[in-house]
């Protein structure tokens, strides 16, 4: 398996009227083929800023890509010219977006939705896609598919739109789906539904996804790797179960202990909670952004900020920007809640 | 809250078999929206049965939850009991008087010792109004109080809530979504109510800031003796918060019961295939799970399926689901209560 994409020192800026918002500030990543890649963040984490700068899909102005790279199968995807970039999205890579009552044109019907990329991208005729169309529906579990091709997106309840954003997502086989909280907007049976859908779909065409959500459930369910982020930077990543068991930054840990599970008795026990609210994006991020929430910050933490790096005592591939050491930290803290 | 001069009320209140007190008693409610066809002369068509005949009780100092998925009742419910809709049809006893009868008069009254909470922060303040005047309308509307009183009382909600009583005269623009929930638990305090009725009153704020509300709305039950009837469609903090869960499906209670209970052994095959969809985070635990992925959608509340009303998507539907008519709910444990012809 190789490399498939490498996003290098991603920098977006938004200029607004209001000041300066520093929405991604430093992105860097590798994504191998057929990974799944969960990005966890709050709103304003930059999560859905840096995927959409990846896919020149960010405004400019206000928006700028300050600087970075983001190499797709050897090509730099910022450095393309629009008509270019027009040719990679939808073919080599896709995007389904939270909401499928917006993101879908509600003048057109489901099935020139279907076919228009499938002409553009694969050259097909008007037949030859109507009939890929009627696969594709198919394939995502929407019945007597050749009639409804003929509705239009009003005609389909939430989930239904859900499955058809996917089809047309995966209409032209890309290699990579980046998928922006897909299932938020669903009622949990959908959204279990949903993810099946993905799971098996997945697992049958072999293609990479990145799945952006603030659901820690979702992602533990789905993805192999998860990149948490804050203030525009990851602060953790790794393989899913490393970080979900043995989180080394103190966003993380914070976010999964404030979490209640369905599958454990909860009334009578407080939540831990993170103290203080998430940054204000439009002040530009001195020293580690977390650290006036985070009860183990160190001086330095104020300063300087600090860089992803590999965590000494875990599993290869588990990085956290941090200069604390959260396991020493909790075990000492502990410590002295025994003594 | 030294000097609170909304009068503590000492009202007896009916109690069940096992002697709990109850605050709040729910029978037979239901609330249908007419549809209606024609321009000038609109007749009406059909209804939306939006609740269709729903039974429960609320025990003083308890949380009871209210679960299901968009569209199930589940808010209809909660406002049908407070009155901002009036029901079409049902009974709803609070601290022993019957609301669906009382006048607006009797009601506005009645309104000082229940209150609510909205899901969304941004659309439930008045955006011309400072956070003060926000908090200090139901004070005046009640006529409670001297403005001077009002004006350090209305600090000291503030305060309690977690906020900058400096802050008192700025507008709800100036706040986060967690800082303008919290003014709207100000407000909802501000009569001294018994009974809150909390409409998803976090699911519009991020996760980080969610366990901050939820924590102070656990404080102030405590401190305040108050009842909560808590609204929400995320399974995994009723959980947490709640004491009793009832789970609805399109417009009818199917299960209810202690919490704990319900969670550890379901027993409708919706609240089964509802609480396996759940995700959890925990990669080893989804790994390992056994899903009942429910098949289609939720049907039409204007047009439900005859019998029971789960039957076109239940995965152990037989022949008595759909020819006889909607099961009642039955208890199978102490205090577990199932609509199912499959649980006995």
């Amino acid at each position: 398996m190789g490399v498939l994409l490498e996003v290098k020192n991603l920098v977006t800026r938004f200029y607004t009227q209001e000041g300066t918002v520093y929405a991604v500030n430093g992105v860097s990543y590798e994504l191998q083929e057929g990974e799944t890649l969960g990005v966890v963040g709050e709103s304003g984490s930059g999560k859905s800023v840096h995927a959409l700068s990846m896919m020149g899909l960010i405004p400019q102005p206000p928006g700028k890509i300050e600087s970075g790279e983001v190499i797709f199968q050897g090509r730099d995807l910022l450095k393309l010219s629009r008509e270019q970039m027009r040719l990679v999205r939808g073919a080599e890579v896709a995007m389904i977006f939270q909401d499928p009552m917006t993101s879908l044109n509600p003048v057109l019907t489901i099935g020139t939705q279907l076919t228009e990329g499938l002409k553009l991208h694969m050259g097909m005729t008007q037949t030859q896609a109507n009939r890929r169309a009627i696969e594709l529906l198919e394939m995502v579990g929407i019945s007597d598919a050749s009639r409804r091709l003929r509705d239009y997106p009003h005609q389909f309840s939430g989930g239904m739109r859900q499955r058809v954003m996917i089809a047309i997502g995966l209409s032209c086989n890309p290699k990579l789906l980046i998928a922006d909280e897909p299932t938020t907007a669903l009622d949990v049976t959908i959204q279990a539904q949903i993810l099946e859908l993905v799971r098996q779909l997945r697992d049958e065409l072999g293609m990479a996804m990145i799945w952006i959500t603030h659901d820690l459930g979702v992602v533990a369910g789905v993805a192999d790797t998860i990149q948490v982020m804050y203030a525009g930077r990851v602060v953790e990543r790794g393989p899913i179960n490393a970080v979900m068991k043995d989180p080394r930054n103190a966003y993380t840990l914070g976010l999964l202990n404030s979490l209640p599970r369905m599958d454990e008795k909860g009334r009578g026990e407080r939540l831990h909670q993170i103290v203080g609210s998430p940054p204000d994006m439009r002040v530009k991020p001195v020293g580690d952004p977390f650290w006036p929430r985070n009860p183990y910050h160190t001086e330095k933490c104020k300063q300087e900020t600090p860089e992803l790096e590999q965590v000494a005592d875990s599993v290869p591939g588990h990085m956290s920007a941090a200069w604390y050491d959260l396991k020493k930290d909790r075990e000492s803290q502990q410590l002295q809640g025994e003594g | 809250m030294g000097n609170v001069t909304a009068t503590p009320q000492t009202i007896a209140l009916p109690t069940d078999s096992a002697g709990r007190e109850m605050l709040v008693s729910v029978r037979g409610l239901k609330k249908h929206f007419p549809i209606t066809s024609g321009i000038v002369f609109q007749r009406q068509v059909g209804a939306v049965k939006a609740v269709d005949g729903v039974d429960f009780d609320v025990y003083k100092g308890e949380t009871l939850g209210l679960v299901g998925e968009s569209g199930c009742g589940k808010s209809t419910t909660g406002r049908a009991v407070l009155q901002l809709y009036r029901p079409t049809a049902g009974s709803v006893v609070f601290e022993g008087n019957e609301l669906t009868t009382m006048n607006n008069a009797g009601l506005r009254a009645a309104r000082r010792r229940m209150q609510i909470i909205f899901q969304d922060p941004f659309a439930s303040l008045n955006p011309r109004m400072t956070v003060g005047n926000i908090v200090n309308e139901p004070l005046v509307v009640h006529n409670i109080m001297n403005k001077k009183q009002r004006k350090e009382y209305v600090a000291q909600l503030l305060e309690r809530v977690g906020l900058n009583p400096y802050y008192i005269n700025r507008y709800p623009h100036e706040f986060s979504g967690g800082q303008r929930q919290r003014v709207g638990i100000a407000r909802a305090l501000a009569l001294n109510p018994s009974f809150i009725v909390a409409d998803e009153p976090i699911s519009a704020l991020d996760v980080s800031i969610q366990a901050q509300v939820v924590n102070l709305l656990e404080d102030l039950q405590e401190e305040l003796g108050l009842t909560y009837l808590f609204i929400a469609h995320d399974l995994s903090m009723v959980r947490h918060i709640c004491d009793r869960v009832a789970v609805m499906y399109l417009g009818k209670i199917v299960e209810i019961g202690p919490t704990d209970r319900v969670y550890d052994n379901p027993l409708h095959p919706y609240t089964q295939s509802l609480l396996s969809a759940v995700p959890v985070p925990d990669p080893e635990v989804e790994e390992n799970r056994r899903r009942i992925i429910l098949s289609g959608d939720v049907p039409s509340p204007a047009n439900p399926p005859s019998g029971c009303n789960f039957r076109t998507r239940c995965p152990v539907a037989f022949d008595l689901c759909s020819d006889e008519p909607s099961p009642p709910l039955i208890e199978i444990e102490p205090g577990h209560f199932a609509a199912c012809h499959r649980v006995t």
